[in-house]
Parts: structure tokens; C-alpha cells; sequence
């Protein structure tokens, strides 16, 4: 089979539709979990060096943030009530509120008040489940006020037991970029830039090496050129991640089930981050970026593919907005020659957990003791 | 005159400002200069913030350019001025009494502009209050960059509170108390060092950059700051010593120049390790190295650049070391403005933008900065030059009046 780039020339792809993949996204039944993940901390992930994965936490669905920031949410909400940020935010809603009362427009009134509301929101990691909704529905009327598509953000929490993880055939891969093309719409990625999360390098035969010394990573021509082979990069999200330390702000942290978020509206853009990065899986909005209102995918997650602003940072979430609904990310399921594995890695019986088992995977730059949950292997 | 019973902060204030806004033509000239170009530098940075970072040539591949190198550069600055610090107040050497007044000035505006410069650099400045700690989200002490808000802010403080209690005291007619200043200088010894060496491990706590991630690194930033900053300091006095009656002993700038020189050859050897390193058995993370020395697969814009800087720190470094070009005044002169030169390219552009290339992934893509970018940078060295000329004209003029009413010894 042989296709030349579709999305890029602007025509539309022709291949199969993808088969129905079937991984057990979800955990499975507790008893299970709690019989293969309890005896050693090794079982629960199969991995040739290991990638640091804990065992699932007997945690409800609603504590786990608490549980990581309890100092955090004890400092926000102080015993009286009301906290320092929330008098300051109250008094300039009032200013504000004022201002547009003098100006004398209802639309203008309402819009600067949600902008004023959004400016003094707190990180995300220590909103109260209400602050959630609230800073919801903000944007969902602010983006109505701009006429945009009406977006569904959802504020989901990381499913217990779950940890994702991804594998890469390098025998498969054509070299297609039809996961690059689902990507950019699914997650609403910057068009005016042609901003990728998924990088694609060919290789040449017998040219391989893991430092990529020899890819090329800007190949214009139809593929699978004879002779080649194809890689995929994306955010690998580390399980140590060196760009989660960095953050001056907390704007960047890594949920329960491994994803590496970025709080958008918290990032102050100073790209440390990026820097820090050992595989390039940061992007920076250098822009404002566009994505014409009808391509939009109106289905968000508030740590996932909602409308980003300039100045900001963004990266790969293994599509969270679909990952936590038990669906695959964009990518696995665009992808036609079935070269990339995704699934949850405390599931023994996963497809992700039978490649890390029988196949000789390997990582990118194991060295620097990040561990990645995103592997390669060949068949 | 102000009577000095009627001296309050407030008239200390006014006064201040009165000796700002009078002078010659030739003040008024170069302020107005200066304001100019502060005035084109805020025209382009609005020119950003309206359009975005896009505007400059930073990208994904060399995130960091023009202006975190000029941060890194100054914080060098700022350090620096403990070598004045040191021997005035510790040492108490009084050739330096005098010159540590303009020393504690120059810290204070090179730390303004490495404000200035990591301002500008931010994707969202309006949301700078995320990191106040408590109403927003200080992530320390995990992430270097707190540490060097921290650091930064402080010696700040400590360097705007020291000469402000010693000019003020002075501004009433009255000797400072030892006791009371003393501690936070000792204090503000240490801080010098540490700003920089927070500033160094920014780069080098980063083991995705090899080029940075260096242990060299932090030493190399001290030994290349304390040779930079003297020889500025020294173009500094020679001018205030020209141009006005300041008293600044000739033994301040000799002892200067020795300081330079000691610090300029440390940085030398340390040169050399880092080439030996890198070049005599290079491996996959020498091609940083390799891409600012010699260029990489064709590209080359920075390998000019650094071997001027090269040349001019070994040619300066040499007038320095021999006694006969040392004590010699225009070639100290010349070899000031020679070394401040090389430093400033070497640890501006060669420090920061070839930390990013090849890029992770091993792709190489250029930077060259845009013109918003320089006149941005402009700008700020504008401002710099404005904040300096402001705060020294009112030190001298505090200074030479307590002088001429109070002839006793110095503080
Ligand atoms: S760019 Fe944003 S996410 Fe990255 S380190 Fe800076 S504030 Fe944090």
C-alpha cells in the first residue's frame, strides 16, 4: 500500500477505517486488581528496566487531588472562609461590575465580570469541585459570546487503577501521518502554525539509532519510501517528569493515571518547561491561536484539548478528553497499519501489558531516568 | 538647601528628584537620548505583547534568545559588585569607601534590568501574580527558577536598603551605624554569590540540555562575572573621576584591575576545560558545542561570534596580566571595554542559544533575533543607563555635600 501524505495536500484519506480496537481501558473489577497489583509493586508493570509504576491506591474517585494537596487546599481556604485571593477577586468583580454599569451594556457588563472571574481563578489542582463548574461554565458562555462553537468541557478525574501507557511498532509504521491528522482536529491544535504534538522521522535502513541522528523529520514525499522505516514522537508522559519540576508556577503536573497536564489558564509562559523537555513533546503558542469555528471539536476536557490562548504552553495528554472515557487516543485509532498499542499498564491482561512482555521494546533516552510510558519495539 | 533639621524621608525624596531633574545640557541630552530609546523599546514590546512572542525569532526548537541571554548576562553584573562590597566594608580598605556607593547602584540597576528582561520574556505577564506564594502557586524549592525569583528579589532589597540607610544617614548630617548595616552587608556577600550560582544551576539542573547540564557551569558564570563587572565598574569610575569632583582614589580602580585580572585568567583555564572536554573526545552531546564553535551540518551563524569573543577575552586577558598594559590607563581602558565585550557575547548568545541546539530530537534550527526582539533590548540597557545616571547623580551629590560639612573620617 502505497499513499502519498493526504492531509497535507489537502485531499481526503482512503484507507479502511480503522478496526473496532477492544483494549480494556477501564480497571478491571477491584478483586482482580487488587490480587495482581498488591503482591510486588514489579507485576504491576512489566516493563524491561522498571518504569517506577505504583500499584493502584485504594482511593475513591473524588479524593485523590485532595490527597495530593491537602497542604495546597488547606493554605487556599482558610478556617474563616474566605481567603485573601477571594476578598481581592470580589472587590475588582465590584470595580469592574461598576465600570460596566457606567458604560451601560448588559453583554459587556456580564462579559467583563466572567473575564474578571476567570482572571482571579485558582490552579486547577486546587479548585473545589464547585470552582470546577463555575470556571466551567465561564468558558462555555464566554466562548457562546464569541459566537465560537459551544464546547462541552469536561473536568473528569483520572479513573483509579488506571495508568496509561504506549507502545510503537516500528515494523508497522508507514509513515502515513494520519495519527498527525487526527491529532491536530481532535485536539484542536493551532492551524495558522501548523502546530503537530506528533512528530514523524523516516529513517533510513541500517541509519537507525536512538539518538535520531539520521531522521528526518520534514519528508514531503509519498510514502513508504523503499529503503525506509518510520517513528513517531509525541509527549511520553514521564513518569518523572524534569518539565513537571521546573514549572515555577505548578502550572504543569502529572494526574494520577500518568497523564502530564498543563493548566492553561495558569501557565505564565516563561517555557521553562520546554527546555527541560528531552524529546521535544512541549509546544509553545507564539500566536493566538486559530482553529475555524467549524473544525472545532466542541468535546473538551479542561486539562486536554480546550481552547488555548497565546502565550501559553500546550502538549500531547494522550487525548485525556477520550482516554478518560475509556476510548483510545486519536492517534491509536487512526492509525491503519495498527503500529501503535496503547492501553492501561495495571492490567495484566491489556494489549499494552502483552507487547512490554513478549516483545523487546525499548525507550528513548533511558539514561536520563525519566521513564517514559511510551515504548518502541519491532516485530 | 534643605535645612538638615527639616530632612525627612520625604524631603530626602524630593531632593533626590530635584538633583534629577537639574544639570547641564549635556545631562539633559543624554537622558532625553536615553528616553527616547526607551520610548522605541515600548513601542516594540507592545508590538509583542499585541501579537505574541511570534514576533521575535525565538521558536520551539531555541525557545530562549536574545533576552534570557541578556538576563544571564547581567546577573553577572549584579554579582559582581560585591567586589567593591568586600574590601570597602570587610575589609575595610578606604580606597573602596567611595567607589561602593556607585558598586551597590550598579547592582541595583543591572538586577531592574534582569527584571525588566524576564518580564518581557514571559508568554503572559499579566499573570506574573501566579507565583506570589500563598494567593498563588510558588513551586519551591523544586523549581530553580523560584529559587533565582527569591534570590534575585532579595539582593534587591539588600542592595537598594544598604546604600539608601547610608545615604540617607548622610542626607541628615549624621554617621551611619555600623552596627546596624554591617550584618546585612555580610549578608549581602554571600547573596551576590548565590544569585549567580542560582542563575547557573537554572541552566545546569537540566539534564536534557548536556550542553548546560555542566558542573563547570556555576563556577565558570562567578569566575566570567567578576572579571566582567570590575572591568565595567572601572569604565564607570574613570568617567565619574573625569567628569566630576567625586572624590574616587586611583588605588580603587588599580585594585580593580587586579581583581579583573585574577578573574579573568580563572575563566580562561576554565575555557580551556570546557574545550578540552568537549573536543578531544567528542561525543553525541559535544554537538552543541561543535554547532557554536565550528557550526553543524551547514549551519553556522554563531561560529563568528564566538571566536570574537575568544579573541578578545584571551587578547584582554593578556593586557591585563602584564604589569606595564595594566598600569598603563588608556590600555586598561581599552582592555575594559575589550573584556566587557567578550563577556558579554560569550555569555549572552554563546551560553543560551547553543544550549538548544541540536534540538532533542537532534534537529537544528537557527535563531537570529528580529528587530522587536533588539530594539526591546535596547530599550532595556536604555532604561538601565536612565536608572544608573539617576541614582548616581543623586548618591554624588548627597555624598559631596556631607563631605564638605562633615569632614570626618568616612563611615
Ligand atoms: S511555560 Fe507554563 S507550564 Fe511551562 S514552566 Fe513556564 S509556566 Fe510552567
Amino acid at each position: 500500500m502505497s499513499r502519498t501524505k493526504a492531509f497535507l495536500f489537502g485531499q481526503t484519506a482512503e484507507h479502511q477505517p480503522p478496526e473496532e480496537y477492544t483494549y480494556p481501558l477501564l480497571p478491571p473489577p477491584q478483586s482482580t486488581q487488587a490480587a495482581s497489583a498488591s503482591p510486588s509493586s514489579t507485576s504491576a508493570c512489566a516493563a524491561p528496566s522498571s518504569c517506577g509504576c505504583q500499584p493502584p491506591k485504594p482511593t475513591a474517585v473524588d479524593t485523590p487531588y485532595k490527597a495530593l494537596l491537602k497542604a495546597d487546599l488547606q493554605e487556599a481556604e482558610p478556617a474563616d472562609g474566605i481567603s485573601r485571593r477571594e476578598m481581592l477577586q470580589h472587590l475588582l468583580i465590584g470595580v469592574a461590575a461598576t465600570a460596566a454599569v457606567a458604560s451601560g451594556c448588559s453583554e459587556n457588563l456580564e462579559k467583563g465580570s466572567l473575564n474578571w472571574e476567570e482572571y482571579f481563578k485558582k490552579n486547577y489542582r486546587v479548585m473545589t469541585a464547585q470552582e470546577r463548574t463555575d470556571t466551567v461554565q465561564r468558558l462555555e458562555r464566554l466562548a457562546q459570546m464569541r459566537n465560537e462553537k459551544k464546547p462541552s468541557i469536561q473536568t473528569k478525574n483520572a479513573i483509579p487503577g488506571v495508568l496509561y501507557g504506549y507502545a510503537f511498532n516500528i515494523s508497522k509504521c508507514k509513515g502515513y501521518m494520519d495519527c498527525v491528522e487526527a491529532c491536530i482536529k481532535e485536539n484542536n491544535l493551532d492551524r495558522k502554525s501548523g502546530m503537530q504534538y506528533i512528530r514523524m522521522f523516516e529513517i533510513e535502513k541500517g541509519k537507525f539509532n536512538v539518538n535520531l541522528d539520521h531522521a528526518d523529520g520534514t519528508y514531503h514525499h509519498e510514502v513508504p519510501a523503499a529503503g525506509h522505516v518510520y517513528m513517531g514522537t509525541q509527549c511520553f508522559q514521564c513518569e518523572n517528569p524534569p518539565c513537571v519540576a521546573v514549572c515555577p508556577v505548578g502550572a504543569t503536573w502529572k494526574e494520577d493515571d500518568g497523564i502530564v497536564v498543563i493548566d492553561y489558564d495558569w501557565c505564565i509562559g516563561c517555557r521553562y518547561c520546554q527546555s527541560a523537555c528531552p524529546y521535544w513533546a512541549r509546544r509553545f503558542n507564539w500566536h493566538e491561536p486559530v482553529v475555524p469555528n467549524t473544525e472545532v471539536n466542541p468535546i473538551q476536557h479542561y486539562l486536554g484539548n480546550r481552547k488555548r490562548k497565546k502565550g501559553v504552553m500546550e502538549k500531547c495528554t494522550f487525548c485525556i478528553q477520550r482516554s478518560r472515557d475509556g476510548k483510545l487516543p486519536a492517534c491509536a485509532e487512526a492509525c491503519p497499519t495498527g503500529a501503535r498499542v496503547f492501553g492501561n499498564l495495571l492490567d495484566p491482561n491489556s494489549e499494552i501489558r502483552y507487547v512490554l512482555a513478549n516483545k523487546k521494546v525499548f525507550r528513548l533516552k533511558e539514561d536520563l531516568g525519566t521513564e517514559p510510558k511510551f515504548w518502541y519495539f519491532m516485530d | 538647601m534643605t535645612p538638615l533639621q527639616d530632612r525627612t524621608l520625604f524631603r530626602f525624596f524630593r531632593d533626590v528628584l530635584r538633583h534629577s531633574v537639574t544639570g547641564s545640557l549635556r545631562y539633559h541630552l543624554w537622558m532625553g537620548s536615553l528616553t527616547f530609546l526607551m520610548a522605541l523599546g515600548t513601542y516594540a514590546y507592545l508590538i509583542q505583547l499585541n501579537k505574541g512572542l511570534g514576533v521575535t525569532g525565538m521558536s520551539d526548537y531555541v525557545s530562549w534568545g536574545l533576552y534570557i541571554s541578556n538576563f544571564t548576562f547581567l546577573v553577572g553584573i549584579a554579582a559582581a559588585s560585591v567586589m567593591l562590597v568586600l574590601p570597602a566594608y570587610i575589609l575595610h580598605d578606604v580606597d573602596f569607601s567611595k567607589a561602593v556607593l556607585i558598586g551597590e547602584g550598579l547592582a541595583v540597576t543591572a538586577l531592574l534590568m534582569c527584571l525588566a528582561f524576564v518580564t518581557v520574556d514571559m508568554g503572559g505577564p499579566h499573570r506574573l501574580w501566579h507565583m506570589i506564594p500563598k494567593i498563588g502557586y510558588f513551586n519551591w524549592p523544586q523549581s530553580m527558577l523560584t529559587w533565582d525569583v527569591i534570590v534575585l528579589n532579595g539582593y534587591l532589597a539588600l542592595n537598594l536598603l544598604i546604600p539608601f540607610y547610608i545615604l540617607f544617614s548622610h542626607y541628615r548630617g549624621r554617621s551611619p551605624k555600623k552596627a546596624l548595616y554591617v550584618p546585612f552587608i555580610m549578608f549581602s556577600v554571600f547573596w551576590a554569590v548565590s544569585i549567580h550560582l542560582a542563575t547557573a544551576f537554572l541552566y545546569a539542573g537540566l539534564p536534557s540540555r548536556p550542553y548546560w547540564n555542566n558542573a563547570l557551569l556555576g563556577p565558570r558564570f562567578l569566575a566570567s562575572a567578576f572579571a566582567g563587572g570590575p572591568a565595567l565598574m572601572i569604565l564607570i569610575l574613570h568617567f565619574i573621576k573625569q567628569n566630576t569632583d567625586f572624590p574616587i582614589a586611583e588605588e580603587t580602580i588599580r585594585k580593580l584591575a587586579l581583581i579583573v585580572t585574577v578573574a579573568a585568567q580563572i575563566n580562561l583555564v576554565m575555557l580551556g576545560s570546557e574545550l578540552f572536554k568537549e573536543f578531544y573526545a567528542p561525543t553525541h552531546h559535544s554537538q552543541s558545542a561543535t554547532y557554536l564553535f565550528f557550526g553543524l551540518k551547514g549551519h553556522k551563524p554563531l561560529v563568528p561570534i564566538i571566536w570574537t569573543a575568544i579573541l578578545l577575552n584571551v587578547f584582554a586577558t593578556l593586557l591585563f596580566t602584564f604589569h606595564r598594559t595594566r598600569n598603563n590607563k588608556p590600555i586598561l581602558l581599552v582592555s575594559c571595554t575589550l573584556l566587557f565585550a567578550a563577556i558579554y557575547l560569550e555569555k549572552g548568545m554563546g551560553l543560551v542559544v547553543p544550549g538548544f541546539i541540536p534540538s532533542p530530537l537532534g534537529e537544528i534550527v537557527d535563531y537570529f533575533p528580529t528587530w522587536i526582539e533588539i530594539a526591546v533590548t535596547i530599550g532595556i540597557w536604555a532604561l538601565g543607563f536612565f536608572v544608573f545616571t539617576l541614582l548616581v547623580k543623586a548618591a554624588i551629590a548627597i555624598e559631596k555635600e556631607y563631605e564638605t560639612h562633615h569632614r570626618s573620617e568616612p563611615h
